[in-house]
């Protein structure tokens, strides 16, 4: 972390993969996998005299983003090609757009440790994918399923500062662009590609230091890490009196390293013109307007509405409100239940902790949103304890199906009778006399024994509070 | 004045050095003539894109299985399957 005076200057720059059906400026397939070389027109193979077309939705999903990052939405944009020689890249050139942006002048607010914070958006701005090569020794293969397929770049201010802050901006760009169903933001898979710049300075200075660009990183995690071994790489270069080179470096994750992948020299001239096979784009502010009509409630707006209409703490409703689909199974779970808090619990804690495990969404699991909601009534009716109720929840998690007919058919219910519950404390007291002589000489802590003793013989079904009620007034006398 | 060696590896090419010294003369003609246009004040007009009035049609979001990939592979100098093989490029 930043020591002895230095300070970092973090700015990200997000490839986001649009959900297009087509290419941004062909009738390819844009959708992932496919056979190899499968969506490959001349248009996508940069073959002479092939031209390009604008596909309306890529534009159409760009000012969406745009809006949801309270972004300037330019009318009147221009398509530029930046010009460089890689086999993954057909043309010789990637069409993307650069002193006239569609997307400008925006921002993002995020939270972090309860605190917020704005981050600027400098732009955010259309252009095609490269294709996919891998390595082989002597020689390399090129698929071009994906060269043309839209991304939205969107470029940050260096307002970031930390790398906590860092992966916190990527992870709520990346809710953002989930909320708009613009983009998947599979990092993985690489459908989201966070590429982070990092410099470091004297705290205080105003001259930014050289900046060095981060690439190849697959997770929030290791936005995190690769940022903060490059602050301490730095730091520790400039303090043993060496120079940052402006590069670009490789984050390495089974090392924690970054290590440099282009050499200065090899700094590259993009030589970027408007591209002469693409008129400018333009659309009238009408479009902009009708697709702001139809932004649905963004991640934050809908947890401040958790906050004031639910009553949840800001933590819970912040948790609930990263996926759309979450939020949406809360507040389907809360009005059914009638009981909002109860909702979030067994949302975030123990839904949220099976999905983990097992690596589902919210979509692909068994538990309905209002057989969630009827274990809740169960337990706020008596009917089961809260600890049955787990025993349900992990049935209703395997099998699915309602929670009253699996308390029935397990025979769940909870026990509520007071001669049954006496018979239960008898039972236990007599199989622990010296617990109870320890007791009743001034041990109170074995009180917890005797309820957990209690439970065990009851199989979890005896009301804890007359267990509590029964077992203190047996245990006086 | 130009730097045609920096020029030619941009555009990947090898040049001669008598080739060097004839394409130094006239790209650095072609970059005196555009610093002479440059003098031309400029300050309200707005950058031509294109010289067309046409305004643009967007196409609409539909996939189409233009060629297979069997057609897209016709013209590889080499490939491995229906993958394109290229010189080595890491």
């Amino acid at each position: 972390m930043p020591s002895n005076n230095w300070e970092a200057v973090i700015g990200l720059e997000i490839h986001a993969q649009l959900l297009t059906e087509s290419k941004m400026f062909s009738v390819d397939s844009a959708s992932f996998g496919g056979a190899d070389n499968e969506y490959t027109s001349p248009v996508s193979l940069g073959m002479p005299g092939a031209l390009p077309t604008i596909n309306r939705r890529g534009v159409e999903f760009g000012i969406r983003m745009g809006l949801a990052l309270n972004c300037n939405i330019r009318t009147r944009s221009v398509f530029s090609r930046k010009n460089y020689f890689y086999p993954d890249l057909p043309k010789g050139y990637q069409i993307s757009q650069f002193d006239e942006p569609i997307c400008e002048k925006g921002y993002v607010d995020i939270y972090l440790d309860g605190k917020p914070k704005r981050i600027g958006v400098t732009r955010a701005h259309l252009e095609e994918d490269a294709g996919k090569s891998t390595h082989h020794g002597d020689y390399s293969l090129i698929n071009l399923n994906r060269a043309g397929v839209p991304l939205l770049e969107i470029v940050s201010e260096p307002d970031i500062k930390t790398p906590q802050e860092a992966a916190e901006y990527a992870r709520t760009v990346r809710n953002i662009l989930r909320y708009l169903g613009v983009c998947d933001g599979n990092l993985e898979e690489g459908s989201m590609r966070c590429d982070c710049n990092v410099s470091v300075r004297k705290t205080g200075e105003k001259k930014f230091g050289t900046k060095v660009e981060l690439k190849n990183i697959n997770s929030f995690r290791f936005v995190e890490k690769a940022i903060d071994y490059e602050i301490n790489r730095q730091i520790s270069c400039l303090e043993s009196g060496e120079r940052i080179l402006q590069e670009t470096r490789l984050y390495d994750s089974t090392k924690n390293r970054t290590y440099s992948m282009r050499s200065k020299e090899e700094a590259h001239d993009y030589r970027y013109f408007p591209d002469p096979d693409l008129l400018p784009l333009v659309f009238e502010q009408k479009w902009v307007d009708e697709i702001r009509a139809t932004l649905p409630e963004l991640p934050l707006e809908k947890a401040k509405r958790f906050q004031t209409q639910y009553g949840l703490p800001e933590y819970d409703a912040l948790v609930l409100t990263q996926e759309r689909a979450v939020a949406e199974y809360f507040e389907n779970v809360a009005k059914l239940s009638g009981n909002a808090k109860a909702s979030s619990n067994w949302i975030m804690v123990e839904l949220m902790r099976e999905l983990k495990e097992s690596e589902k969404s919210i979509e692909e699991q068994k538990i309905r949103g209002e057989d969630l909601a009827e274990l809740i009534q169960l337990i706020d009716k008596g009917t089961i304890s809260g600890k049955i109720a787990k025993t349900v929840f992990a049935e209703m998690w395997a099998q699915g199906g309602r929670p009253a007919d699996i308390v029935k058919t397990k025979g769940l219910v909870q026990v509520t009778d007071r001669a049954a519950i006496e018979k239960w404390v008898d039972e236990v007291m007599s199989a622990s006399a010296n617990q109870v002589n320890e007791y009743r000489s001034g041990k109170d802590k074995l009180f917890g024994f005797f309820v957990g003793q209690i439970m065990k013989v009851s199989r979890g079904q005896a009301n804890p509070d007359l267990v509590n009620q029964v077992l203190k007034e047996k245990l006086k006398k | 004045m130009i730097n045609v060696q920096s020029v030619a590896h941009l555009a990947r090419l090898t040049l001669s050095s008598d080739e060097e010294k004839a394409f130094e003369a006239q790209l650095s003609s072609i970059v005196q003539h555009f610093s002479e246009v440059e003098a031309v004040n400029t300050a309200n007009v707005e950058p031509l894109i294109t010289p067309t009035d046409i305004t643009l049609v967007f196409r609409e979001d539909k996939k189409l299985a233009v060629q297979t990939a069997e057609e897209a592979m016709k013209n590889a100098p080499e490939r491995s399957g229906n993958l394109f093989k290229v010189p080595p490029v890491v």
